[in-house]
């Protein structure tokens, strides 16, 4: 078959050739940097946190009334009632281990800071998120060390809320080592966390992501210090890891040990207060608005693959019914079925494949918009020419339904005056 | 030319509906199209124009956010390093007492635990806001009882608090609780105020704490907070040899207050911001500043900008739903080109009676009118479905997500207005018929 009578015949609507392949390169455009943008959410959703996060579960404790924090005395004070709650959670019969913390990844709860390899260097080499513990955070937290050692408790020091001690010994996640020791072998080297303290690096850990999961902490997601402090004020974060399969009564057990242990204190308790939380549901929390976002873009996607399909069958059908004549005289000419058939697919793959070259287009220029304005990541070929398959096969499958009418035209309709 | 009056208009209105009638299919699907488009477009408007609305209508204007620069100079970039996002507590301190504007807070977010005297009721948190006096009448906050302490109160320290009226209802019934003692961290302060309805969106006074959402439980003063030693909730940012910590010290090289001034005039506004320069290089000259000074004076909706309030995620979607409506718009464009010309039979019967151009053009778009307002009422349920979609979303501007008067205008003329514009082609392309042409073929 030449295209030849296909292009003459396309020339005589030019307007709805027009009109399809525009909308056929629109949503070639839109779909590709819809189900780009669902890729990058479903991948960011999934990304480990570097903990072991199965039986892992926080509590967020206030006290009422507590010491001020602003004396020795008074934050030795809260320094007791934090090590008495620690040991009354690793005292219970479901709990494998806890330990007090500052914040944990996906809790947005940050503290970080610019980490130094001179003393008063002007700008920092890199930025690094702090986690706060004693010798058991990277048994609790289910962190792999990969050099180095692990604090002990003769490491572990105590200061108040608003301390401004410098650890003279951390462990970093390996992210935070290569970029501030591209050579490798960071262990045993310093770090200056407030331009002119050294703090010495003994261990390594594999990854451990930092709390925020915001914008403005994506430069720094996966540097993390770990520091053998534990902090002192008139709130306290746990970690606990339960026992396998015993994590809900592990986290029943913990709130009622703890107002057992002292009744002067807030847990929350409602969906809203961060009292006791199953590492799941912060991880849930965390990402619901990327949830929302993927399953917005998949469904505007899949709507508008349906409009356009709709598109191409009332407008072929038209044309169907526009020529039905000229069919009838194919046919009784000696046009096989299959011979209208394929003419009406093969020009809609015409017009598909021209919509989809402009589509190709709109679809790099669209995604050169979100990356200047939304910060998006180039879009891969992979995804243009996967595009391209589905909008070409979308025409095929919604010309199909009006050509199989236009190949059912009896031939003696060329013998009738209309 | 014949004339156009209301008798034409209800003819060609005929003439569309029985039109549209005979061919069910493709009209439901052209509603559908111009429905979905509309439907999502408005979803996504609706809530943009719920987050990038004005939190306080008639004074924002006159509200303004100043910021000073107070570090060291590491990390100095001439004409580039922004001033910081709040202040100190020696600065704000300093440019509360200077009294320069015409009103002036000086407040920071914080955390409370709340004992209920009824026996019924647990301990909880409550969300706080330590503030000085200034906050009540700046911000135009309503009372439902009692009234706001006043600056004797600020300089004593005093046991006062301020209550909101769900904080109010909760613990007294929604009754007149001023005078009552309300009990939090194991102190007692008298209640001298309860808000009326008033929850400012964005929480543009301290976007650190939350950008979206209910306001604040309690307000107390800030002298009293600091007296109490009550927990600070927000961000805070040091630098030099700062550490860091949850809360502050008075003297620590730390931000975590917002300062807010009220300026009347564009000139107070210009003398405000020469006296943030000179208190800069005041503090500079007494060695505390170490950068040459750095201000910055933005209005209340030119600080939400800079701080771009609105979520990415946001914009994305309202780009998104627009692409999408044009899509459908197309589409619909396509199928109104079809359905127009196979009538071109009718229509040259019309124009070989004696019908002008214009008025089958006329015609033609009254019929694209009609599809555009039925298109529009499928479009205005979708979008109270997509918003009642939204308002289940977990997001903390949620609740906000309404439709209101000028958006439910918007929806009718976005819908009325796209499908006029997208029957204009066909209108036209079917007018070009020659008569005598299709009267042959019938």
């Amino acid at each position: 078959m030449t295209l030849h009578p296909i292009l003459a015949a396309l020339r005589r609507h030019k307007a709805g050739v027009v009109l399809i392949a525009l909308q056929i390169a629109l949503t070639l455009a839109i779909v590709c940097n819809a189900i780009f943008i669902i890729g990058n959410r479903v991948q960011r959703i999934q990304r480990p946190t570097g903990m072991d996060e199965k039986n892992l579960f926080m509590v967020t404790q206030l006290w009422v009334g507590a010491p001020t924090g602003d004396d020795k005395a008074s934050i030795d004070k809260l320094d007791a009632m934090q090590r008495t709650d620690v040991q009354t959670l690793r005292g219970l019969p479901d709990v494998e281990s806890a330990i007090a913390i500052n914040s944990l990844p996906l809790t947005n709860s940050t503290w970080s800071g610019g980490i130094d390899l001179k003393p008063a260097q002007p700008h920092p080499t890199a930025h690094a998120a702090n986690y706060f513990g004693d010798e058991q955070m990277i048994h609790t937290l289910g962190l792999r060390l990969v050099a180095g050692r692990n604090f002990t408790a003769g490491d572990v020091h105590h200061m108040g809320m608003r301390g401004q001690d410098v650890p003279p010994l951390v462990i970093v996640t390996r992210a935070l080592a290569d970029t501030l020791f591209p050579g490798g072998n960071a262990v045993g080297k310093s770090i200056y966390m407030d331009h002119k303290t050294p703090s010495t690096i003994v261990g390594v850990v594999a990854r451990l992501q930092v709390p925020s999961v915001d914008r403005w902490a994506s430069g720094f997601t996966w540097n993390s210090v770990l520091i053998p402090t534990r902090l002192d004020g008139n709130f306290s974060r746990y970690a606990v890891r339960a026992r396998p399969g015993r994590m809900d009564a592990a986290m029943k057990e913990a709130r009622a040990a703890l107002f057992a242990a002292n009744p002067m204190r807030v847990i929350g308790d409602d969906a809203d207060s961060n009292g006791v939380r199953s590492f799941a549901d912060i991880r849930e929390h965390a990402y619901r608005a990327d949830l929302g976002m993927a399953i917005l873009m998949g469904v505007i996607c899949l709507i508008l693959l349906a409009v356009t399909a709709a598109g191409i069958v009332g407008l072929t059908s038209f044309w169907v019914g526009q020529r039905h004549k000229q069919i009838g005289v194919r046919r009784a000419l000696g046009a096989r079925k299959i011979d209208i058939l394929r003419y009406f697919q093969t020009e809609n793959l015409l017009i598909a494949g021209g919509g989809a070259v402009l589509g190709v287009v709109l679809a790099l220029g669209l995604n050169l918009l979100l990356m200047r304005h939304f910060a998006m990541a180039r879009l891969p070929v992979a995804y243009v020419l996967a595009g391209v398959a589905a909008v070409l096969a979308l025409g095929q499958g919604a010309v199909f339904v009006p050509a199989r009418r236009a190949s059912n035209v009896p031939p003696v309709v060329a013998t009738r005056s209309v | 030319m014949q004339t156009q009056g209301p008798t034409m208009f209800s003819y060609y209105l005929n003439l569309a509906l029985r039109s549209l009638r005979r061919t069910p299919i493709l009209t439901a699907l052209m509603v559908l199209a111009i429905a979905l488009g509309i439907g999502a477009s408005m979803t996504t408007l609706t809530v943009l124009h719920v987050l990038s609305g004005d939190p306080l209508p008639g004074r924002s204007s006159s509200l303004y956010y100043p910021q000073i620069d107070p570090r060291d100079d590491t990390g100095y970039v001439p004409g580039k390093s922004q001033p910081m996002d709040q202040v100190s507590w020696i600065d704000g301190m300093n440019l509360l007492q200077a009294k320069r504007a015409d009103d002036q807070a000086l407040m920071t977010g914080g955390s409370v635990a709340i004992q209920p005297a009824q026996a019924g009721l647990d301990p909880f948190y409550q969300t706080a806001r330590y503030t000085t006096a200034g906050f009540f009448p700046m911000f135009g906050v309503p009372f439902r009882y009692g009234r706001a302490w006043g600056a004797a109160e600020d300089a004593a320290s005093a046991r006062v608090v301020v209550i909101s009226s769900k904080l109010n209802d909760k613990l007294y019934g929604g009754g007149d609780s001023t005078g009552r003692m309300l009990r939090l961290e194991g102190q007692a302060l008298r209640i001298v105020g309860v808000l009326g309805d008033w929850r400012p969106n964005p929480h543009f006074y301290d976007l650190d704490v939350r950008n979206y959402g209910d306001s604040e439980g309690v307000y107390l003063p800030l002298s009293t907070s600091q007296d109490l030693h009550l927990a600070h909730l927000g961000g805070s940012d040091c630098w030099g040899n700062g550490g860091g910590g949850v809360t502050p010290s008075h003297t620590a090289p730390c931000v975590w207050l917002q300062f807010w001034v009220q300026l009347d005039t564009p000139a107070r506004a210009a003398a405000y911001r020469a006296f943030l320069i000179h208190y800069s290089q005041e503090q500079e000259s007494l060695g505390r500043f170490m950068r040459p000074p750095n201000v910055r004076l933005r209005n209340l909706m030119q600080w939400l900008d800079h701080k771009q309030v609105v979520p990415g995620d946001v914009q994305l979607q309202t780009w998104l739903a627009l692409g999408f409506l044009l899509v459908c718009l197309v589409n619909t464009v396509g199928l109104m080109l079809a359905k127009f010309m196979r009538r071109a039979a009718e229509l040259g019967v019309r124009r070989a009676l004696g019908a002008s151009k214009s008025a089958l053009f006329a015609q033609l778009l009254v019929e694209s009118g009609v599809l555009g307002l039925a298109g529009g009422v499928g479009g205005l349920l979708l979008a109270c479905l997509g918003l009642w979609l939204v308002r289940r979303q977990p997001a903390d501007y949620a609740s906000l997500a309404h439709l209101d008067g000028s958006m439910l205008a918007t929806t009718f003329l976005l819908a009325v207005g796209a499908s006029l514009l997208a029957g204009v082609l066909p209108a036209w392309s079917a007018c070009q018929i020659a008569p005598g042409l299709q009267l042959k073929t019938l």
